[in-house]
């Protein structure tokens, strides 16, 4: 059905250029037929490239560019690393940082342990796979503002749900969102609830694809249960792990959504100022756009080289 | 590719499980399995769905009642006039939809045009497409929200107008990409047939492009509409007027001074509309899934 609204449009912006048939190869030289062909297929790619000139590539040369700039009062001057130094001294830059590898290495923990742990329990079962697969996926369906204000309800220290389970059990309760200490992990462990689902079934699709006779052949071999995971479940699925640890760093170290829905961007004690929650205080508090983009930058450098140490990395290791 | 077949060897052989105390222990795990997700993933929204029908007294209730006391229906129609749910339903709709028409629209055709019309410096566009899978989408935010603010070139601004949410969401170098791979895998017979049948590219890409592309299209189209569905940060930024919100923003912006369990209400009607198209096409969403990472 999606698919009927294709030609409609495309072929009011090209109106007449449909008979290129043969033709059109029997007339004129092989040049001009090759101008045609470039011409045509341009036409194919005009909306998209103007789409990325405009959304990505512009906005990519604008970032650098702005970051040696200021703008004040509609007057643009360059000045230097200026910008670079008002951010660099801001006393919450070093704060932002932190509290962002916190996030991404709390992330790691709970946030890539428990959706591998959870599909390799869910592959072993043999009943209900359908509903448990339905059931993990289910909360990334909520829209963010939903799952994150059901959690802030959970988390409240003086009625929230997650109290009252601790004190039925007699543990310790926690402060959660309103402590600078717990506050941080409080996001976290929220933000896995709501996103372990994808994670959790591309593993699934990935142990689907382990050899069965590789776990016989380990079997033989008098390996245990945890012997068998290490050797052949973790090496089997290296690939896909490795694959989600880069996306999952990367995605988590640009944390917004859940910390201004959870804990208002700051929480308590600047405790989970995320580098992004500073781009946007910077940009739309401050009106400083010009330091945004210089965090922007140190964001995408710092990013870039992840992802180019983490490929060199994993090559060498081929 | 991602059913799952039960024959399949595992960490665990069936023989294993089907003997006496493996049995025990599979059926306890299995149980176990059972009742924990079931509250994991379902309690949240079960106590979302009756606190909304609970009073005020009650959602702030020490300890939490399992069943409101009295169901007060009342507060989903509050929730629904007063934070416009309608009018922010109605938005996100319109923001979704919109976005998918034109990345259907303009990836399938850069996509058919590198895939099977290969213009020169072809491959450079696609390359310089791909860079973009590099760049994090939040460094980008700020100089994107100031060229929607003043287009180059057309000097016109988007804030406040839907195409500040869907023209953006077309430079999307996984799309382009997904659909270039699937279009490759296309035999070139087939298109040479076309053309001697006297078709040009556009009828080709109607005719028997897009007919064989339906699986992909689907994945694309689905995660299309659950990306503008999940969004925060950008529709924030770029639709300030409360009256063009996405459920998103406009729930969150008009949650302060609403009474918690109308709140709640609200949160509940909100998640519906996604909840339903995973349930409708939960099968291809998991395959999508599956297809769109793995091979990424």
């Amino acid at each position: 059905m999606a698919a009927t609204t294709v030609p409609e449009k495309t072929s009011r912006r090209h109106p007449g250029r449909r008979p290129a048939g043969p033709r059109s190869t029997a007339a004129g030289s092989g040049m001009s037929r090759r101008l045609r062909g470039n011409i045509q297929a341009y036409g194919f790619l005009v909306g998209a490239l103007l789409c990325f000139g405009f959304f990505s590539w512009y906005p990519m040369v604008r970032e650098f560019v702005m970051s040696f700039q200021r703008t004040r009062r509609g007057v643009t001057t360059w000045v230097g690393l200026r910008n670079f130094k008002t951010v660099y001294h801001d006393p919450y830059f070093w704060t932002a940082w932190r509290n962002t590898a916190l996030f991404t290495l709390y992330a790691l923990v709970i946030g890539f342990a428990v959706p591998f742990l959870v599909a390799i329990l869910l592959n072993e079962l043999r009943h209900a796979r359908a509903y448990l697969r339905v059931l993990v996926y289910l909360p990334v369906m909520l829209p963010p503002v939903a799952g994150a204000l059901l959690f802030k309800y959970f988390y409240d220290p003086e009625y929230g749900l997650f109290n009252h389970i601790l004190k039925a059990v007699h543990l310790p309760t926690s402060q959660w969102l309103d402590s600078p200490h717990t506050a941080l992990i409080s996001v976290v462990i929220a933000a896995t609830w709501m996103s372990m689902g994808s994670a959790t079934l591309i593993y699934l699709a990935a142990l689907q694809n382990i050899p069965g006779e590789l776990y016989e052949a380990a079997d033989l071999d008098g390996a245990g249960l945890l012997r068998k995971i290490w050797h052949v479940t973790v090496p089997q699925t290296r690939l896909v792990l490795s694959l989600m640890l880069l996306l999952q760093v990367v995605a988590t170290m640009q944390e917004f959504t859940n910390v201004f829905l959870m804990a208002g961007g700051n929480g308590p004690q600047n405790s989970t100022t995320t580098v992004v929650y500073m781009i946007y205080q910077y940009g739309y508090h401050y009106d400083n756009f010009n330091g945004a983009a210089v965090l922007g930058l140190f964001l995408m450098l710092v990013l870039i080289c992840f992802s180019g140490l983490y490929t060199r990395l994993s090559r060498n290791s081929d | 590719m991602a059913e799952f077949t039960p024959q399949t060897r595992t960490l665990i052989s069936s023989a294993a499980l089907s003997r006496g105390r493996g049995k025990v222990v599979y059926w306890t795990v299995l149980s176990v399995v059972l009742v924990v997700f079931t509250l994991v993933f379902i309690g949240p929204l079960y106590w979302m769905a009756t606190s909304g029908f609970k009073d005020v007294h009650e959602v702030v209730h020490n300890p939490p009642t399992l069943f409101p006391h009295h169901a007060h229906p009342a507060n989903y129609k509050t929730a629904w006039t007063q934070l416009q749910l309608a009018k922010l339903l109605w938005n996100t709709v319109y923001y979704a939809f919109g976005a998918l028409f034109f990345q259907l629209v303009f990836d399938v055709a850069a996509a058919y045009a590198l895939s099977k019309l290969r213009p020169v410096l072809g491959n450079i566009v696609l390359g310089a497409m791909l860079i973009t899978l590099m760049i994090p989408a939040a460094v980008l935010v700020v100089p994107q929200y100031m060229t929607v603010l003043d287009l180059p070139l057309l000097h016109v601004n988007l804030i406040n107008h839907p195409w500040a949410i869907w023209l953006p969401t077309v430079a999307n170098g996984f799309n382009i990409f997904l659909l270039k791979r699937f279009f490759d895998s296309i035999p070139e017979d087939l298109m040479a047939a076309a053309a001697i049948d006297g078709a040009g590219p556009l009828r080709t890409l109607w005719s028997v492009v897009l007919p064989m592309s339906r699986p992909i299209l689907g994945v694309v189209s689905i995660f299309a509409v659950v990306n503008v569905w999940k969004d925060f940060l950008w529709p924030m930024l770029v639709e300030p007027d409360p009256t063009k919100q996405p459920i998103n923003i406009g729930i969150q912006s008009l949650s302060q001074g609403v009474p918690e369990n109308v709140l709640i209400a609200a949160l509940a009607i909100s998640a519906v509309p996604t909840l339903l198209i995973f349930l409708l096409f939960q099968r291809n969403i998991m395959s999508g899934l599956t297809a769109g990472s793995l091979k990424g």
